[in-house]
């Protein structure tokens, strides 16, 4: 304790050296530069339900730091022949992915996994990204697609010259970060704030549980099968009205394969018990993000039905919560079927799509 | 000049002070936490080990864990004076995420003798409200409405091997009973622990629960009976309750 004390005292002192010979330098005249802030919008539903949204400490929400991410998404120049953009294969009107079952980077190349939906990331409480979960940041995600060989195929340095040498770009950064000097990490910032600000929350549903709207018999007979633990069972990975996410946010395997080529969360982990196992996609906004799953192998919504009804398949991984996996599924009811459709799409958000905000200022 | 005077100042104090707890008086107040351990009998379960080991119970069923959660409130410390400490907050122990495993109050307690410990296995009536906290509602650990609402309790999902020695899933979930359409009945269990023991400093205090007991006392639960679907099944609920009256103990008292 004496000479935790001790230690401390010395920490302080040299501290104090420290700092008083780096005063401010009023030439500097960046170096007090603070961007407008600007909170996250949290609508009623989450404001009601869920924690506040995370932002980190070091990466505030800033109006100048969104308005240069929203630029830099939709901006080809960060790929390596400048002819895509994070925008390419994440659309405003697919609510943030695109219609391909693998996207096609630049070279031409066919990736293996199909492209995720953008939205409600600041609720992502575990921080995990990608299917597999890899990313543990927007942040850190966002330096990925530029330099994927089958995405963007750029390199970070050939990017940040794109971006310094352009006409516009190191004056945004300035507003933004108060430094026309520009880096990868604060490229990643920017395009990580704005992602957050992709906020949905408003769909027919939403709206019904705020009382501001009614759902038909058919949509709520879908829900009660959603909710229903001998038929849908979907509400113990996918959220339910009191978890609005739709989403656990972690990971499992649902039932797709006998035999695992992708190994997903497995292939990060390192442990076999993760083998075969993806992150919960939230069920908002189907109606815009078909086709489905990690490998994009479902076009439509029916389809993803009767793999739950009776399509499931057994491998060592399969997660107990598949308990009918031995039939094939529950074999819902063709009617039933059609209800838990209906209620499906009415999580989806046509306001989240149009969105002003949202959509390419280039 | 002022810069030099605050330094010494800070300096001063920071090793001027340290005289003051360094005999051994006993520090009026002391941090406590729980920590929640599993064992299915004799043998350690652990975030680490957990979805690997096969274990077989009072049934006979040989089962493994892939999941494991479950919820514990209204932590309280009995003093010997009378007096009760309460500890706000709850605790969601979930085996994949090891920081889980321990219940960190902010509040701290007097040193001195105490005789008990309590606390609530899932939510009572008046904290079990829907919806009413948002980070387990951000955990998809929600009870359906149509089956009373408010928080599950207990999340023990994994495989057993049936009569014909085919491996099935279960799922044992626990929360609040439906006895029929619209009519629930309470589920939660309280316990109480006498247990003497002084708190002279930072004290840790272990809460295990042996999984087995869930299959063992009074019933002997037999997984090819009831393995899924129980949510909804009133009698496997109040069974599970039941069940779960001898599942955990006061374990190791550690400062
Ligand atoms: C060639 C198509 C393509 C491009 C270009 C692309 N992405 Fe993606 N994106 C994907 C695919 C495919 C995935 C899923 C990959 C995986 O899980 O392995 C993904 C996943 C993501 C995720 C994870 C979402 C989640 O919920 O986990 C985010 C965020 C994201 N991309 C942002 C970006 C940003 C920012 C850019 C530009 C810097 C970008 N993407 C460029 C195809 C693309
Ligand atoms: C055990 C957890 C679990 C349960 C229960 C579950 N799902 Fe899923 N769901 C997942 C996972 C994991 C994925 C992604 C799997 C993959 O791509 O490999 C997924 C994918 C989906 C998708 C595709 C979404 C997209 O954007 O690609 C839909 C739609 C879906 N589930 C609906 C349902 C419905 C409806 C139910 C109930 C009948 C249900 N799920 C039950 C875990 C679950």
């Amino acid at each position: 304790m004496k000479l935790f004390r001790v230690f401390f005292g010395i920490l302080a002192m040299s501290l104090f050296i420290a700092c008083s010979s780096s005063d401010p330098d009023p030439a500097d005249p960046n170096e007090d530069y603070i961007p407008t802030p600007k909170p996250l919008t949290v609508p009623p539903i989450f404001d009601r339900l869920l924690p506040p949204p995370i932002v980190p400490a070091d990466n505030p929400q800033t109006v100048e730091g969104v308005a240069l991410g929203r630029k830099l998404f939709f901006d080809p120049i960060l790929s390596g022949d400048g002819t895509q953009a994070c925008a390419s294969c994440h659309q405003p009107a697919n609510s943030f992915t695109d219609t391909d079952r693998f996207s096609i980077g630049i070279d031409g190349l066919e990736g293996t996994r199909n492209s995720m939906p953008i939205f409600n990331t600041a609720w992502n409480t575990k921080n995990k990204f990608f299917w597999d979960g890899r990313a543990s940041s927007l942040e850190a995600q966002a330096l990925e697609p530029v330099t994927n060989p089958i995405e963007m195929h750029n390199t970070w340095q050939n990017a940040v010259s794109s971006l310094q040498s352009d006409a516009e770009y190191p004056e945004l950064f300035n507003k933004a970060f108060g430094t026309g000097n520009i880096t990868k990490e604060l490229t990643a910032k920017a395009i990580a704030q704005f992602e957050r600000t992709l906020i949905s929350a408003n769909s027919p549903f939403d709206k019904y549980l705020l009382g501001e709207g009614s759902l038909t018999p058919q949509e709520l007979n879908g829900f009660q099968i959603f909710m229903d633990e001998s038929r849908g069972d979907c509400f113990h990975c996918h959220g339910n009205e009191n978890s609005p996410l739709w989403t656990d946010n972690i990971f499992h395997n649902n039932g797709l394969d006998a035999i695992i080529t992708d190994k997903g969360l497995g292939n990060v982990t390192g442990d076999p018990n993760h083998d075969g196992l993806f992150k919960s996609p939230s069920l908002r906004n189907l109606a815009y993000t078909a086709p489905y799953m990690h490998d994009g192998r479902f076009a439509t919504l029916d389809e993803v039905i009767n793999h739950y009804s009776e399509g499931l398949v057994y491998s060592r991984t399969i997660d107990p919560l598949m308990k009918a996996v031995s039939r094939g599924g529950v074999h819902l009811t063709e009617s039933d079927k059609a209800d838990l459709k209906a209620f499906l799409l009415s999580l989806s958000d046509p306001s989240f799509i149009s969105n002003p905000d949202f959509q390419d200022p280039n | 000049m002022k810069k030099i005077v605050f330094l010494l100042a800070i300096a001063f104090a920071a090793i001027g002070c340290s005289n003051d707890d360094d005999g051994n008086n006993i520090p009026v107040t002391a941090a406590v936490s729980f920590n929640f351990t599993q064992n299915w009998g004799v043998t350690e379960i652990t975030p680490s080990n957990y979805t690997s080991g096969v274990y077989e119970n009072a049934a006979g069923n040989y089962v493994s864990i892939d999941r494991l959660r479950y919820l514990i409130s209204r932590v309280e410390l009995h003093k010997a004076d009378g007096t009760t400490v309460s500890f706000d907050g709850y605790q969601l122990i979930d085996l994949a995420d090891a920081g889980s495993l321990s219940f960190n109050p902010s509040e701290s307690v007097a040193t001195g003798d105490y005789t008990g410990i309590s606390f609530v296995y899932g939510f009572n009536e008046e904290d079990n409200v829907n919806g009413a906290y948002p980070d387990l509602n951000a955990a998809d650990w929600n009870w359906p409405t149509m089956l009373g609402g408010g928080y599950h309790f207990m999340q023990m999902d994994g495989n057993f091997d049936d009569s014909n020695g085919t491996s099935q899933p279960y799922n044992f979930h626990n929360g609040t009973a439906r006895v029929s359409e619209g009519v629930f009945e309470q589920n939660f269990i309280s316990f109480d622990f006498d247990q003497n023991f002084t708190i002279s400093g930072d004290v840790t205090i272990e809460i295990a629960m042996d999984i087995s007991e869930w299959y063992k006392n009074p019933l002997t639960w037999d997984l090819n009976d009831r393995s899924v679907n129980l949510m909804m099944n009133y009698l496997a609920q109040k069974d599970m309750q039941r069940n779960g009256a001898t599942v955990f103990s006061i374990g190791a008292i550690t400062q």
